[in-house]
């Protein structure tokens, strides 16, 4: 019998060794567990340091969010605010897992918001946001929307973005931008330049799915596609405005001949430098974000452009003026140190205007609340009051949250890829199999 | 003999064993911490749904679920094709330069060391500018193309994605090489000299003589070879992330193995299962079949490599 007690002992520990690694530790109490402090003066908070960890790293934005965080030490004087810059996703899971949780921690994306939320990595917010009797209607429904999961706000939206079409002036010869998706045919051949061989020498716009922006999430809005079912399960196959978005993209592929424009895209270079093609004329419109305005400024200071809403389906003109968002946010993790402090903190940078007109006019994406969208002191011209408007759409949708955001996405991305390429033979096989897919992994995922 | 023994009293045994125990203590402390530990871990979420904080039993749902996962069977394919083509492309290409640079009178010092810079080239870099150089329109096209011949566009197409990281494989091989041209090296010349003598040429040399003499450096080599094939990672994420020109942006996807799945490789699903989609119990499954692949392919190729040395005579 002793010969075995060695062995038990080790499997033993090895099943509390196990099980023990499976969760985060606690470091403080959780968010709204505690009174609340009487108003949210400076004096009720007791002196601390906060840390923020954020995904900014270039030097003019580590400076807008040090200038957005000023305003907040002013406020509390007693709390000083440790910003870090250039923080990933994947490490703020880390940290959480190991006990090693900042006060504050930001996201570029909104991949992973479900899941954080889900399995508590950032705190629950709602009870605090009522507490403190912070009104969510000033955000539009789609911030609001990709900013919780299944009842748990864990996230606020920090700063947004907005899709629509940007457009060279010059290439578009007098044509206004089109409005629908026929008269985005119609322009898109009308202003496509080709050499003799039938080589393209200048897009009018380029269909593809996978240049550069047109991925499927930006473009669901063109037609009011839909994502998840009210059960979470895919609507993508029995949604028939993706069968109709697919079909009009998939003639405008054709005519350009898959293989040209393919050739053609893949000369175009990198979409992160100062040779994008929308700079140096190869292309007339393309698909893009407010951000670009900020990088025509700096990098072809002298494009002459203009930007619209992105055209929409011809039997859907109430979709015209409204697109794609998602955008960075911010919250709480489990484990924060000073929750409380952490808590005012966010509220402060996701609600004040000043904070949230500071970070916009630095980093030239869209604040999110009414008050700082509508503020004298954000500066907009017309090409950037496209997205604000965009983003301030009734229609204006984003992805819904979902535990398996990424793989939904990358799962419809493939298939489009392989769609305009022509090797799918029919459509609403090929749709049922996403839907299969999505649908596998969902109740792998616990659904 | 005698038939006396001198077996050594029990306490003596016992403080040998001790002593032995003590001696292997930093063996057995890493093999428990990184090894026996890790496998423990891999099998029990395998049996679980978990999302790195959440932990529930959920049987072997995780394995009926890689049955039906098409993705999973792509990227096995495509790691199976990396480990019979990449390989032994890698290792005869190895041999090759490794051969020829002993045969090389002169500039043999400039020849070795210009083979073996290229591993020497951080991966991430190496592979951007491959990928680059082997752009549709880059200069190795353009080479190509003054024979007249068609180009393809090495990491735009399912069929040629493949064969366009074998080459990467190829121009990384300076480590490969530099142990051939070790073992060659050392394979003493009379042997050479009295097959010569006994009329053998210059093939019948390399097969009876070299290889042989070689075997545990090619060994050693090819198993090295499939273990790293089979854990194929950074140059396939990489070079698909650059030809399909993907971005960051929010609401962007990439989709790993462009174009077309074809260069998806095993590790890449596990690591997206993993850390994208915060399926770790099902790549725990995935991580248990690498583990085992591995396993397999190395008993395999010891097996194959002892039963040839001792055809040949060798002594591997």
């Amino acid at each position: 019998m002793h010969r075995r007690l060695p062995i038990l002992a080790a499997a033993a520990l090895t099943a509390a060794a196990l099980t023990a690694c499976t969760a985060g530790k606690e470091g403080a109490p959780a968010l709204g567990a505690q009174p609340r402090p009487s108003g949210s003066a400076s004096a009720t908070l007791p002196a601390t340091t906060l840390e923020l960890w954020h995904g900014f790293s270039a030097p003019a934005e580590v400076k807008a969010f040090e200038d957005a965080v000023a305003g907040f030490r002013q406020k509390f004087p007693q709390i000083t605010v440790k910003l870090v810059k250039g923080v990933q996703d994947d490490q703020i899971t880390q940290a959480v897992r190991g006990g090693k949780a900042p006060d504050v921690a930001s996201s570029f994306t909104t991949d992973n918001v479900a899941q954080w939320c889900r399995s508590g990595t950032f705190q629950d917010l709602t009870p605090v946001i009522r507490q403190d009797g912070i009104d969510l209607s000033v955000l539009p429904e789609a911030s609001r929307a990709y900013t919780e999961f299944e009842g748990r706000r864990c996230v606020m939206p920090l700063l947004a973005d907005a899709y629509g079409l940007y457009y060279n002036k010059a290439l578009m010869k007098g044509n206004a931008p089109p409005k629908t998706l026929s008269e985005l045919t119609e322009l898109a051949k009308k202003l496509t330049v080709r050499d003799a061989d039938g080589t393209i020498k200048v897009a009018g716009f380029i269909p593809s799915f996978q240049y550069y922006e047109n991925v499927a999430s930006h473009v669901a809005p063109m037609v009011d596609a839909k994502w998840y079912n009210p059960d979470g399960t895919s609507a993508i196959g029995s949604d028939p405005a993706w069968k109709r978005l697919l079909r009009w993209q998939k003639e405008l592929v054709d005519w350009y001949g898959y293989d040209k424009l393919d050739r053609f895209r893949k000369s175009l270079g990198q979409e992160w430098s100062a040779d994008h093609p929308f700079y140096k004329g190869k292309v007339a419109m393309v698909l893009d974000g407010e951000w670009r305005n900020a990088m025509i400024a700096s990098e072809a200071g002298n494009l002459d452009y203009g930007t619209a809403p992105l055209p929409v389906a011809d039997d859907r003109p109430d979709l015209y003026g409204s697109g794609f968002t998602a955008g960075t946010v911010i919250g709480v993790p489990k484990g924060a140190k000073n929750p409380q402090a952490a808590w005012e903190l966010v509220k402060y940078l996701t609600t004040d205007t000043s904070a949230l007109v500071t970070l916009s006019n630095a980093l030239r994406n869209v604040p999110t609340t009414k008050a700082s969208l509508e503020s004298p002191d954000l500066k907009k011209d017309d090409n950037f009051q496209t997205f604000i408007d965009v983003f301030a759409h009734p229609k204006t949708s984003t992805v819904p949250s979902s535990v398996n955001s990424v793989f939904n996405q990358e799962a419809m991305q493939e298939f489009l890829a392989r769609w305009e390429m022509g090797s799918i033979e029919d459509l609403d096989t090929g749709l049922a199999e996403v839907d299969k897919r999505i649908n596998d992994k969902l109740k792998l995922s616990g659904g | 003999m005698s038939g006396v023994t001198h077996a050594a009293p029990p306490r003596w045994r016992r403080g040998e064993g001790r002593k032995a125990l003590l001696w292997m203590s930093p063996w057995l402390v890493g093999f428990a911490v990184f090894f026996a530990y890790p496998l423990a871990a891999t099998v029990y979420f395998s049996f679980h749904r978990y999302d790195l904080f959440t932990l529930e039993f959920i049987g072997l749902d995780n394995y009926r679920y890689f049955l039906h996962d098409d993705r999973a069977w792509v990227s096995i394919k495509n790691t199976l094709w990396l480990v019979v083509f990449m390989v032994p492309a890698q290792v005869l290409f190895g041999l090759a330069v490794a051969q020829l640079l002993t045969r090389l009178k002169a500039g043999s010092g400039f020849f070795r060391t210009v083979f073996y810079l290229p591993s020497l080239v951080p991966l991430v870099a190496g592979t951007v500018s491959f990928v680059f150089l082997m752009n549709p329109s880059g200069p190795l096209n353009q080479i190509i193309e003054l024979f007249g011949i068609t180009a393809p566009d090495w990491f735009g197409d399912k069929d040629w994605a493949k064969p366009g990281l074998t080459l990467l494989a190829m121009w990384g091989i300076g480590n490969t090489m530099m142990i051939f041209l070790a073992a060659l090296l050392d394979v003493p010349k009379h042997l050479y000299e009295a097959a010569a003598i006994d009329g053998a040429g210059g093939w019948r040399q390399f097969r009876s003589i070299t290889l042989p003499m070689i075997s545990p450096v090619l060994m050693f080599s090819t198993v090295t070879g499939v273990i790293y094939a089979l854990q194929y990672f950074t140059q396939a994420m990489i070079a698909s992330r650059v030809a399909a020109g993907v971005t960051d942006s929010p609401g962007s996807s990439f989709v790993p193995g462009y174009p077309e799945l074809s260069t998806l490789t095993l590790p890449q699903w596990l690591f997206h299962a993993g850390f994208r989609d915060f399926s770790m119990g099902y790549a725990c499954v995935l991580a248990l079949l690498l583990f085992a692949a591995s396993v397999i392919f190395t008993l395999v190729l010891i097996r194959r490599f002892r039963t040839f040395a001792d055809g040949q005579g060798g002594n591997p």
